[in-house]
């Protein structure tokens, strides 16, 4: 056998690691809880599961983790950035970083720059890039940074601008102050283009540390696997890229999760309702991938333009708290992690809705008898406030009145009844409780193209066939099967206010990955 | 006399997108820049144009362009102060307040950012009371007031100075700068005097703003019997509650045009079609115009209560349609000749709904 494929997720929780083949059929699966230094719970769940199979079969290891997310948001480990924007005499009334928590703008801000050039909407010189004060820049920045983030008006259009002031920071620098480009990491919006860049170059010790820690793993193992993590998008970046765009990765948990039930239950549009410990997350996967939320989301208080999945959270989960006295009352508060000795079914002394799953017949979990002397009544109620819950969550998720399936993960999907008004079927599997890693295991990769195009009504399909092509030549130089790759997203945002046919386009494609050998 | 802090800068925000109806940008860029300014100037004095010298000018100010451009190239801080100068020296006089041109979107907050940087007060006003697209939608073209002089700069320092014979030839050439300015610019025009303000203009705009955004926000954290207090407040209706079920857009002819489609939530066989132009202009219930421009038509969350822009309306969102009255100038002949139903193109007349009639 050959061409397995472990997939690992760094949760706040669990560190779940699977093995799945090539067709996707899952092989092996471990969970343990996530450890303070992150990297022995991923240690012990690789070790786990490799001795299931033959690790030399093993050719590519997927990671989703929260690393990154936790590094800006404790605001450690983070590097010192030069910040240089080219856009003067545009943009000069709100400076890089304005919007920021001064905290953690006071730790990553290190020199700072707006320079003459940058481009118009529709791809031609604001003013020629300044050449001279990109030198002085980079000068500037010597021994005072440890990474750089370049970030040009209009970039997505014309990243010409961009490419020419990296090459001079890196020719006057050397390698090892690694340089951002903000049309690598992010689409339109100057602001939060450039906060994704310079969280980015931020990041560049904790993008580095992650992949030479699992590379380190995989070595122990003797495993020459390729390595790869997990997007924000549910798709993969090769580790050398992900150790130069580890801001890419900040939020995959969610999608893999997602990405992850399609997988199980084969299913591309449905409900998914993930139940954890204290919470249950609802969200909609149209064409296999999570529908994605229209607002833009902040990274550890800082805005950016990534689009993360639409998710609902209402605290509801396995270890979620019910009281029976002075009347029925159920949450928020859950015992978490530590349900496994709290819980009655588990010989604690708290009531919870998994006693309450296990005496409702919904799960088979701990010893039934110890939580017995519950009141049928209680459970009834008890088990009713749940189905209302989750009948309203599933409903408020759907987009259309039509009835949808609905695919139950997590570690409490027991809780989720059988029969839901407006859902046609409830999915379940063996291993819903690691949708997560198996999202992970069976990501592909894909290739974006966000920018303005200027058409008349003629050539509009061209311009939009330029996009496609662009977003596919992309997918393809990541490592996607050319004979694979499909276009998921055609997004065209017009222009509004002022004459002649101009829209922002964004496309991406997806396929998966070329087998290797 | 008020003073806009730090404190309000959210708030107002917030009103911005309800009187935006969909359109004038997302209000955030200037947020921050109206923070920056509060931040290196103090905060913003706020007059009402009543109290000030009726012979004083006033110095009118807007941000025009397109908002997908305005989030890339925004601002170098210095084209209000180029435009606003270039104006008194054509008049040979010296403004004494900035003068809001549209309260609605980015254009409720740049005005204070550019009564900062000039150390000069604020009105408590502007030409409108709501967003529209074009120069000459104002209620001083209601009552004969011209648009010239009408100055327009961009970041890179042109600026160009325009005397026209009527406000909407003023409009058409004004648009056709903009472009070649890299669809941004900065615009004064209407200058006019505190005391001609107090008659045509629509006095107490900002403050209507602030305190529609204040409302808003005490809805957002949950206070007992904050929606009946927001809508009292706007006069607004809640014409129809439903799921965004679906979102066409489209751009002819430099508008951002579109149809939005909302199922009603207890009762599916109700559905709403919100026709945007740039802005929220006429709500359909089953073919039938519920609200009409010039009245507002504003979309807002109904679990958030985030007033929504039209660039961020997607599938699945659970809305409340609220509409609002217009002011009343708006409602008169001329007001709906100029910005009614037949004003954007549709083959209908304007239709009162309960709060306007």
């Amino acid at each position: 056998m050959t061409g397995l494929r472990i997939g690992i997720d760094v949760g706040g929780t669990n560190t779940d690691a699977v093995v799945v083949d090539s067709g996707g059929l899952v092989l092996a699966v471990h969970k343990t809880a996530t450890t303070p230094d992150v990297l022995d719970g991923i240690r012990a769940a690789v070790a786990a599961v490799l001795t299931e199979v033959d690790p030399a079969a093993v050719t590519q290891v997927m990671l989703g983790t929260t690393h990154p997310i936790n590094a800006v948001i404790r605001r450690q480990d983070l590097a010192k950035v030069g910040i240089l924007r080219i856009a003067a005499p545009a943009t000069l009334s709100v400076p890089p970083l304005a919007d920021w928590p001064s905290d953690l703008a006071d730790v990553v801000r290190g020199h700072v720059r707006i320079i003459h050039g940058g481009h118009e909407y529709e791809g031609s010189e604001i003013n020629p890039l300044d050449e001279v004060a990109v030198r002085a820049f980079a000068e500037e920045c010597r021994d005072q940074v440890a990474a750089v983030a370049v970030t040009g008006v209009t970039s997505p259009a014309n990243p010409d601008h961009e490419l020419r002031a990296a090459r001079i920071i890196t020719e006057t620098l050397g390698p090892a102050y690694p340089v951002t480009m903000g049309h690598e990491v992010g689409g339109l919006g100057l602001l939060e283009r450039e906060n994704s860049a310079v969280l980015n170059a931020a990041l560049r010790f904790v993008g580095e540390g992650i992949v030479n820690a699992l590379d380190q793993v995989l070595r122990t193992h003797r495993l020459t696997a390729d390595i790869f993590l997990t997007q924000n998008d549910g798709t993969l970046l090769a580790a050398a890229e992900a150790a130069r765009k580890p801001i890419m990765t900040i939020g995959s948990g969610p999608t893999n999760s997602m990405r992850g039930a399609a997988h199980l239950s084969g299913l591309a549009d449905a409900i998914v309702i993930d139940v954890g410990g204290t919470s249950a997350d609802v969200g909609l996967l149209v064409d296999g991938f999570p529908r994605v939320s229209a607002m833009a989301v902040e990274i550890g208080g800082v805005r950016t333009n990534y689009r993360m999945p639409d998710l609902i959270s209402i605290g509801l989960g396995g270890g979620t708290v019910v009281r029976a006295e002075p009347e029925l009352a159920v949450g928020p508060d859950s015992v978490g992690y530590q349900l496994v000795n709290r819980a009655r079914v588990f010989g604690g002394d708290t009531l919870t809705l998994s006693d309450i799953s296990v005496l409702a017949g919904r799960a088979d979990i701990g010893d039934r008898d110890r939580a017995a002397g519950i009141a049928p009544s209680l459970v009834d109620a008890a088990i009713g406030w749940v189905d209302d819950r989750i009948q309203v969550l599933a409903d408020r998720i759907k987009a259309a009145r039509r009835d949808l399936p609905l695919v139950a993960v997590g570690g409490g999907a027991h809780l989720i009844p059988g029969s839901i008004p407006g859902v046609s079927q409830v999915y379940r599997h063996e291993h819903a409780g690691v949708a997560n890693a198996i999202g992970a295991a069976i990501a592909e990769v894909s290739g974006t193209v966000d920018r303005a195009f200027q058409f008349s009504d003629s050539s509009r399909e061209a311009c939009l066939d330029q996009a496609k092509n662009a977003a596919i030549d992309a997918a393809v130089r990541a490592g996607a099967d050319p004979g694979r790759v499909r276009i998921t997203l055609v997004n065209e945002i017009p222009m509004a206010y002022l004459p002649g046919a101009s829209a922002r386009v964004q496309v991406k494609a997806v396929g998966p990955l070329m087998e290797r050998r | 006399m008020t003073q806009i802090t730090l404190d309000d800068v959210e708030d107002l925000a917030l009103g911005a997108v309800v009187l935006g109806t969909g359109g004038g940008g997302d209000p955030y860029l200037a947020k921050i820049m109206l923070r920056e300014a509060i931040s290196r100037h103090g905060p913003i004095e706020v007059v009402d144009a009543a109290d000030l010298d009726p012979d004083g000018l006033l110095l009118p100010i807007a941000l025009v362009g397109a908002p997908t451009v305005i989030v890339e190239k925004f601002p170098n801080g210095g084209e209000a102060e180029q435009v606003l100068r270039a104006l008194e020296g054509h008049l040979g006089r010296t403004g004494v307040a900035v003068l809001p041109l549209e309260n609605g979107g980015m254009n409720s907050l740049f005005p204070l950012v550019v009564a900062a940087e000039l150390g000069l007060p604020c009105v408590d006003g502007d030409s409108i009371r709501r967003a529209f697209p074009q120069i000459e939608l104002t209620l001083f073209t209601l009552a004969g007031l011209s648009t010239t002089p009408m100055t327009l700069a961009d970041v890179k320092g042109n600026y160009v100075f325009f005397d026209t014979v009527d406000n909407a030839m003023a409009e058409k050439l004004a648009r056709a700068c903009a472009v070649e300015m890299g669809m941004m610019a900065v615009m004064s025009a209407y200058a006019i005097t505190a005391g001609e303000f107090v008659e045509y203009g629509a006095n107490g705009s900002l403050t209507y703003c602030l305190e529609i955004g204040r409302r808003v926000r005490a809805v957002q954290r949950g206070e007992p019997g904050a929606y009946e207090e927001f809508l009292r407040y706007c006069e607004a209706e809640v014409v129809f509650t439903g799921k965004l079920v679906d979102i066409e857009r489209h751009t002819t002819g430099g508008w951002a045009r579109g149809t939005v489609t909302l199922e009603h939530l207890d009762d599916p066989a109700r559905a709403m079609r919100v026709e945007i132009q740039n802005e929220n202009l006429i709500a359909f219930e089953d073919g039938e115009a519920k609200v009409t421009v010039p009245d507002l038509i504003t979309l807002i969350d109904t679990e958030t209560a985030v007033p929504m822009t039209t660039e961020n309306l997607a599938y699945g969102q659970r809305l409340h349609v609220l509409a609002m009255p217009a002011l009343p100038q708006w409602h008169t002949p001329a007001g709906l000749a100029l910005a009614g139903p037949r004003a954007f193109g549709y083959d209908l007349d304007y239709v009162p709904f309960g709060g306007a009639r």
